[in-house]
């Protein structure tokens, strides 16, 4: 049995499921129904939460295998067990899932008034994918879930999206579909030579150098898409401006680390030597990401777009820093990871909050909004700070190590990423000045409230994290550290070793 | 002789022939009185089945196996389904005559025959058994042009492979000296001594079956088909004989045909290519709701077909799976199809179903499922019937074939999508009629299997896995 006495990951995965059922049950008068679908999807995700501290608590973070693992028969004439389990690399991301999903019923606790019942049920059906896929140890568990997301979300950026959001949703849902059906043959390859699809029996499994290169581009198709990199990134820009503030949030937060994960857990430790192949590649695409992604940003005139830009920038550095194969590269890719999930599911919660009040996501509708709305912005301060790496908040530590490893593979690679970090600084604080300061002249913001009780609980844990994590950042790293340590060591051992045939 | 071999098709043939009898007599309408008759049947047939002995009789004839009893069970739900759905549907639209529980008796006894031949005359027989009774069940709306079309359309093209169907039996018992399935096994035992009269006669078997099963390029009366008859036939069409066309195929290529596994494999891969790829871009633009859907289960059977094109032990065991699955994915959504009703009026085009979120959720929910799941995306039923096709498609090194099917079910997912967008996405154009409770009890139950197999698919894969071990020995 696992360190918590009881099947704690199962748990966690399936207890929101519970709660959308109940949701189901619910029938009545419509203010009743979507005030206790609130109430329960709340309740439930709080729960979850509270479950998935134990993580926190018990994960020993010096052992750097599995750990909670259950295993149980499923589909017992293909050998595919339902087989869940934790390491250094993917706990911290269950939590950060179980995490945002309270806070974002709560940030739609006024703001979406219609069909509220499916709503709540669509969130808690994402809770469980989410948790399922980060804690998957088996391929096609695995891609359940990873595919599963596509359901709930093709429904919340559709139903309570705003004007374009049908061309969004199935711009969003087709362009991940394709993706991971190209990955699925690259699974079904991969299960058919080792006969398995057990992650950690697969990691001890050498594939041949050329059938490496097809599978990791199989893969690449699926998660590359989903980080996503450029130039796979246009659906993200589409699908974060007509998604509702918690979609975003869901978004940014955890589907988009879904990608970065799929490279961590997949390609490095599966196909070593395709990873060491195609890194100059990735490198490439990374930079041009970083750049790039920075300058479109510069030009936008949307909020929503503007973040959405600076997400595909901040991700471009997580793929960097997965690439370098360095313990410095990886665990700043994976604490990049964790900031980028609070600070741009907060930025996007930012953006929910003028929204919610005036209905518009031009940056020209606003401006002054610091002088009726103080305490919003600070807020808002706090966060683009964090997300223009200010050092003592989140945004900074991951950056800094990914630079650090950038450096020691290549120099110019460093560059690159540092100068999308100054770039990063210009629009951010560009979006900032352009919201908050200048003068006050439109009539309508006159009458802003500023943020409610309810919001500022929204945000408090965010900014509780977005300091920690700037100001302590070890007790965070400490977690991936054995994982890392033993991913890099067998990644370089099975290079290694390949060279060693080679001679 | 075994005459208990047959227990079951002589029960329900008996039944069926009680039911006509009931029906006949001039007293008031007996409709919903023979379609429950006709339902019982078929569960008294479905336990019988159940527990049939194993054993080849009638001269060889007929044979029951765990194959034969798999695909039976599925054909009886489906054509209970198909009865279930019928019952409201048809006594809106006047055609609450109790010939049609009849025919419907008689189709799926002609399909249990089907699955169960043992001999290529048997299997005509059932075959033709089943296509009489449809030919009358497609036009049974007899005063509305589109119903009377649909089944002289299916007549016509039906007698043709019927024929073509007959001419490759001849042809492989001219050239072999047998009809009898095990001893057609024997004489091609050696491929490399099978005459190429057996292999052209093959060939013509193969088509008129592709026909049966509405496999490209046989499939061109399917949508005017699905589209002219009236929607419960539609719905039965989809199903159960689909479920015993299919199962015939396997049984023939896996069992007799067996060792000339490399002819046959060439034409089934381009088959299934060209199925997959036509259900996935023809769907596409179309307006009418069965239309779409008789595109679909034109791409389905392609899929299907991929599992058949391994012809491996997995592959065929995928196609089993994939099949149980499509039949109960298909009832459901033709559930829905049946329920679109408006002012009294059925409804069909895929516009009407807009908004039926915001008046009907449990059915647009539960039509959602049904898409997504057609859609192949996880966690619902349908993507394990594509992941179990496509994985023995990749352990027999088909590699084109996976790749095009997964594609094509990135195209298909589109106009699945596309339903699923006019039901969630759209404003509602005024509340769809209440649906009865049978057409409710179907949606449901197939919608929960749908959802709900992921838990705990062991058991389908497990009978499936006997059941093909039975015909490939």
């Amino acid at each position: 049995m696992n360190a918590a006495g009881f099947p704690l990951l199962t748990l966690l995965t399936f207890l929101p499921l519970v709660g959308a059922a109940f949701i189901l049950t619910q029938r009545g008068e419509e203010e009743v129904v979507a005030s206790n679908a609130r109430w329960t999807a709340l309740w439930t995700s709080l729960i979850v939460f509270g479950l998935s501290l134990i993580l926190w608590f018990k994960f020993d973070k010096a052992d750097a295998g599995f750990q909670f693992v259950e295993q149980l028969d499923w589909l017992a004439e293909f050998g595919v067990t339902y087989h869940v389990g934790v390491d250094g690399i993917s706990v911290l991301f269950i939590l950060l899932s179980t995490l945002l999903t309270p806070l974002c019923i709560l940030a739609s606790w006024d703001s979406i008034r219609m069909r509220v019942r499916e709503y709540m049920v669509a969130f808690l059906v994402l809770e469980t994918m989410m948790v399922g896929m980060f804690c998957a140890l088996d391929f096609v568990v695995f891609y359940v879930f990873f595919e599963g997301v596509l359901i709930p979300m093709f429904l919340i950026i559709g139903v309570w999206g705003h004007s374009r959001r049908v061309y969004a949703s199935f711009k969003f849902f087709l362009y991940t579909f394709l993706g991971s059906v190209l990955m699925l043959l690259a699974i079904l390859l991969l299960w058919f030579r080792a006969g398995t699809t057990d992650i950690p029996a697969l990691f001890d499994h050498a594939i041949p150098p050329s059938l490496q290169t097809w599978i990791f581009l199989a893969f690449f198709a699926s998660f590359a898409v989903k980080v996503p990199m450029w130039p796979f990134h246009t659906w993200l820009p589409d699908a974060h401006v007509e998604a509702p503030t918690a979609g975003s949030v869901i978004l940014a937060g955890v589907l988009l680390k879904m990608g970065a994960y799929g490279f961590l857990r997949f390609s490095l430790p599966l196909l070593p030597q395709a990873s060491a192949d195609f890194a100059p590649f990735i490198y490439v695409l990374s930079v041009v990401a970083v750049v790039y992604t920075s300058l479109v940003a510069l030009a936008q005139e949307n909020m929503k777009k503007l973040i959405a830009y600076s997400s595909v920038a901040h991700m471009g550095i997580v793929t960097l820093g997965i690439f370098t194969f360095n313990v410095q590269g990886l665990s700043g890719a994976l604490f990049q990871m964790l900031s980028h999930g609070i600070v741009s599911g907060a930025l996007f919660l930012c953006v929910g909050v003028l929204y919610d009040r005036v209905h518009s996501l031009e940056i020209a509708r606003y401006g002054g909004v610091a002088k009726i709305m103080p305490a919003y912005a600070v807020v808002f301060m706090l966060f683009t700070m964090a997300s223009v790496a200010l050092p003592g908040l989140a945004g900074f530590p991951g950056e800094l190590l990914v630079i650090v490893a950038a450096w020691k593979v290549n120099p110019w690679v460093a560059f690159g990423a540092a100068f999308g970090m100054i770039l990063g600084a210009a629009y951010m604080l560009f979006l900032y000045r352009r919201v908050a300061f200048g003068k006050l002249t439109k009539q309508d913001l006159m009458g802003l409230l500023d943020m409610s009780a309810r919001e500022k609980l929204v945000f408090a844990p965010l900014i509780i994290l977005t300091i920690w994590m700037g100001v302590a950042p070890q007790s965070f790293l400490s977690f991936f550290q054995a994982s890392v340590t033993a991913l890099v060591a067998r990644h370089e051992a099975a290079l290694g070793a390949a060279r060693l045939a080679g001679m | 002789m075994n005459w208990t071999l047959a227990l079951p098709e002589l029960v329900l043939a008996l039944s069926g022939l009680a039911i006509l009898g009931v029906g006949v007599l001039p007293s008031r309408n007996t409709y919903y009185a023979c379609s429950m008759a006709a339902i019982g049947a078929f569960l008294l047939t479905a336990v019988l089945v159940l527990g049939a002995p194993e054993g080849t009789g009638f001269g060889g004839q007929i044979v029951s196996d765990a194959f034969s009893r798999f695909t039976r069970l599925l054909i009886l739900l489906g054509a209970a389904a198909g009865i279930a759905l019928s019952l409201d549907y048809n006594a809106h639209e006047k055609l609450d005559r109790f010939e049609y529980p009849v025919l419907l008796v008689f189709a799926t006894l002609g399909m249990m025959v089907m699955v169960s031949a043992n001999d290529l005359m048997s299997l005509y027989i059932g075959l033709e058994l089943l296509s009489l009774s449809l030919y009358v069940v497609a036009a049974f709306n007899r005063d509305n042009e589109r119903s009377a079309e649909a089944g002289l359309k299916y007549f016509v093209l039906g007698a043709l492979a019927s024929g073509l169907l007959l001419y490759g039996s001849s042809l492989v018992y001219g050239f072999s000296g047998t009809t009898n399935f095990d001893r057609i096994a024997d004489a091609l035992s050696d491929p490399a001594k099978a005459s190429a009269g057996v292999v052209v006669g093959l060939v013509f078997v193969m088509a008129g079956l592709a026909f049966k099963v509405s496999a490209v390029p046989f499939h061109m009366w399917t949508p005017d088909v699905y589209e002219g008859a009236p929607t419960p036939v539609t719905a039965f069409f989809a199903a159960a004989p689909k479920v015993a066309a299919i199962a015939l195929f396997a049984r023939v290529l896996g069992g007799p045909f067996g060792d000339l596994a490399g002819q046959w494999q060439q034409v089934i891969i381009v088959t299934s290519l060209l199925s997959m790829l036509l259900g996935a871009f023809a769907a596409i633009g179309q307006e009418n709701i069965k239309r779409l859907m008789a595109y679909s289960s034109i791409g389905h059977v392609g899929y299907a077909l991929v599992g058949l094109a391994s012809a491996s032990e997995a592959g065929m065991r995928g196609l089993l799976v994939y099949m149980a699955i499509y039949l109960l994915m298909n009832v459901g959504a033709f559930a829905v199809l049946v329920a679109m009703r408006r002012q009294g009026r059925a409804v069909e085009r895929v516009s009407d179903l807009a908004g039926v979120a915001k008046t009907d959720l449990g059915m647009a929910v539960w039509m959602a499922v049904f898409m997504f799941s057609m859609a192949g995306v996880p966690p619902l039923a349908g993507f394990f019937g594509k992941l179990f096709v496509f994985k023995a498609a990749i352990d027999s090194g088909l590699w084109t074939l996976a790749i095009i099917g997964v594609l094509s079910s990135v195209v298909s997912a589109f106009y699945y999508l596309r339903i699923v967008k006019v039901m969630f996405f759209d404003e509602p154009v005024g509340a769809l009629d209440a649906r009865s409770g049978a057409t409710t009890f179907v949606m449901t139950a197939s919608g929960l299997f749908t959802v709900l197999f992921f838990l705990y698919p062991a058991p389908l894969v497990a009978a499936a896995q006997v059941a093909v071990a039975a015909i490939l020995g």
